[in-house]
């Protein structure tokens, strides 16, 4: 049996003053509903929500969820790998159609991370590691990953403008995607001027946070043909963790979860990197994007850099990356990041992303990482 | 002394490991040894990630190592905003394991990966209750 995901719906990424959770989530079901034919609401037998509770104010989310979807009576659960959630709500919703237990999921990804005041966002924010031998030294989320830089900086020679030149593409590509946050291009000499949050990270090295949702229909292969012509199948998938504390990862140039994930995902789907023509990887800051190209295998080790800096990652490159504007310039509404890649990567292989359409987009693939690399998620998707 | 002295904010008060804030109130840095297998950590862990036991003793680490990588954290989280900006290294002991603290006593230009620093026991001076951590200083 093959699974595949048989319609997407994707919400307007941004500040949602205008919006419950619950009604960011409707958007986005309102739009998968609209994108597959023949889908009778009571088809779909299971919802799983992807989301990171702690941002928000209502308790139980997929209660709230699946109620104001009018999904009642139909199971409902909550996979939770921070940034990754809505990559395991996928996951999950592989394993439930594999196994029989379901036919038809909806995987529903969702954050408001605008509800909570400052002081409580600058609260969780410090206890994105561990809590009892990092948090206590006032570590935060860009200082993780600026300490990354600055290791893959001094190992590699990897250099500011490398970081700038790929935030620059970023925003290029968000200009041209509606959903996304930043409308706008930006130049390497805005991107370099930007003030340091953590050095050697700089604000436009810094994805932003954002409220949206995202939605999939995941089917058999069986029930798919009824609901759309042109389904993209799930051919891998890879999953693994690392240690959430930087104090046992030995190499602070790589995220080791992702190496084993891509592993996985390229053997279960038969292919290797040189196969993938569009992908989506986790920039949650300009050099996670450039770790990941070299943790999936895109470019040797210590390569990134020099990858973004040729312009290889946009399309007409060797490996078009992100060019949906990425966490980065799209907006980064945690829980629904990780169906957002997926969304885009459909999109891709359905060839219906206009001028940001990847020609001869046959294979893809998406890299969602959770929190700072505990989680990873790859998944690789085919084309009819 | 309980756990929750352990740091200028402390989110785990209670700990299989608590008398660390002891030895380190004491001015001594301690990682853990397995009693059943000899295997060696810092930071301390009651249990044993290699044979699983649970029956551990505390041994000195050696309060000198290797600068692995920094940053200087500029927007802080909540509970740091008075020290902001700090630099923050990780630092490889030379006796095993790795620890995260910030700078003090060392100049910004300094401040190098693979430098050599030490790591030093402190007690915040200016806080009413009492307040333990470590820093980092050039070695």
């Amino acid at each position: 049996m093959r699974v595949g995901v048989v319609g997407v719906g994707h919400g307007k990424f941004g500040r949602r003053s205008d919006a419950t959770v619950q009604e960011l989530a409707f958007e986005a079901y309102r739009e998968v509903l609209d994108d597959v034919n023949n889908l009778d609401r009571n088809d779909i037998d299971a919802v799983i929500v992807g989301s990171s509770p702690e941002y928000h104010k209502q308790r139980s989310l997929p209660g709230m969820i699946t109620e104001y979807l009018g999904l009642n009576d139909k199971p409902t659960w909550l996979t939770e790998a921070a940034c990754a959630s809505s990559s395991a709500a996928l996951r999950s919703a592989y394993m439930a159609i594999k196994s029989g237990l379901h036919d038809t999921v909806l995987v529903l990804g969702v954050q408001k991370m605008t509800e909570l005041t400052t002081a409580e966002i600058q609260g969780l924010m410090g206890r994105v590691g561990d809590v009892q031998w990092e948090s206590i030294f006032g570590i935060t989320f860009p200082a993780y990953y600026a300490m990354y830089a600055n290791k893959h900086m001094e190992t590699y020679g990897t250099t500011s403008e490398q970081l700038a030149k790929t935030a620059v593409k970023s925003h290029h590509y968000a200009a041209k995607n509606p959903y996304a946050l930043f409308q706008k291009e930006i130049t390497l000499e805005k991107a370099l001027a930007s003030d340091y949050v953590a050095y050697p990270l700089r604000v436009y090295d810094c994805c932003a946070n954002a409220d949206g949702a995202c939605a999939l229909i995941v089917t058999s292969d069986e029930l798919a043909k009824k609901y759309n012509d042109t389904p993209v199948w799930l051919e891998g998938l890879g999953c693994a963790s690392a240690p959430i504390s930087v104090l046992r990862r030995p190499d602070m140039t790589s995220i080791p979860s992702a190496v084993a994930a891509a592993k996985q995902a390229y053997a279960m789907a038969g292919v290797g990197p040189d196969d993938i023509k569009v992908t989506d990887v986790h920039d949650c800051f300009t050099i996670a994007e450039i770790i990941a190209l070299e943790d999936i295998g895109f470019v040797e080790k210590g390569g990134g850099g020099k990858f973004e800096e040729d312009g290889q990652a946009y399309i007409g490159g060797k490996h078009p990356v992100n060019v949906d504007g990425g966490l980065k310039a799209k907006g980064h509404p945690v829980g629904a990041t990780g169906a957002s890649q997926t969304v885009e990567i459909v999109k891709q292989l359905r060839e219906e992303c206009g001028e940001r359409q990847v020609d001869g987009a046959d294979i893809g693939m998406t890299h969602n990482v959770g929190g700072i690399g505990q989680y990873c998620f790859v998944h690789i998707y085919k084309r009819s | 002394m309980p756990f929750k002295y352990f740091g200028k904010v402390n989110y785990t008060p209670y700990t299989k490991v608590s008398e660390f804030a002891d030895e380190l109130h004491k001015g001594k840095l301690v990682g853990s040894k397995c009693k059943s297998c000899g295997e060696e950590t810092f930071p301390p862990r009651a249990d044993c990630i290699k044979c699983l036991s649970g029956d551990f003793e505390y041994i000195d680490a050696k309060p000198t190592g290797t600068l692995v990588t920094f940053t200087t954290v500029n927007s802080p989280p909540a509970g740091f905003e008075d020290i902001a900006p700090y630099t923050l290294g990780l630092i490889d002991l030379d006796s095993g394991g790795r620890l995260i603290s910030w700078f003090e006593n060392t100049e910004p230009e300094v401040i190098k990966i693979g430098m050599r620093v030490k790591v030093v026991p402190k007690i915040f001076e200016e806080i009413e209750e009492i307040k333990l951590y470590y820093a980092l200083e050039k070695l």
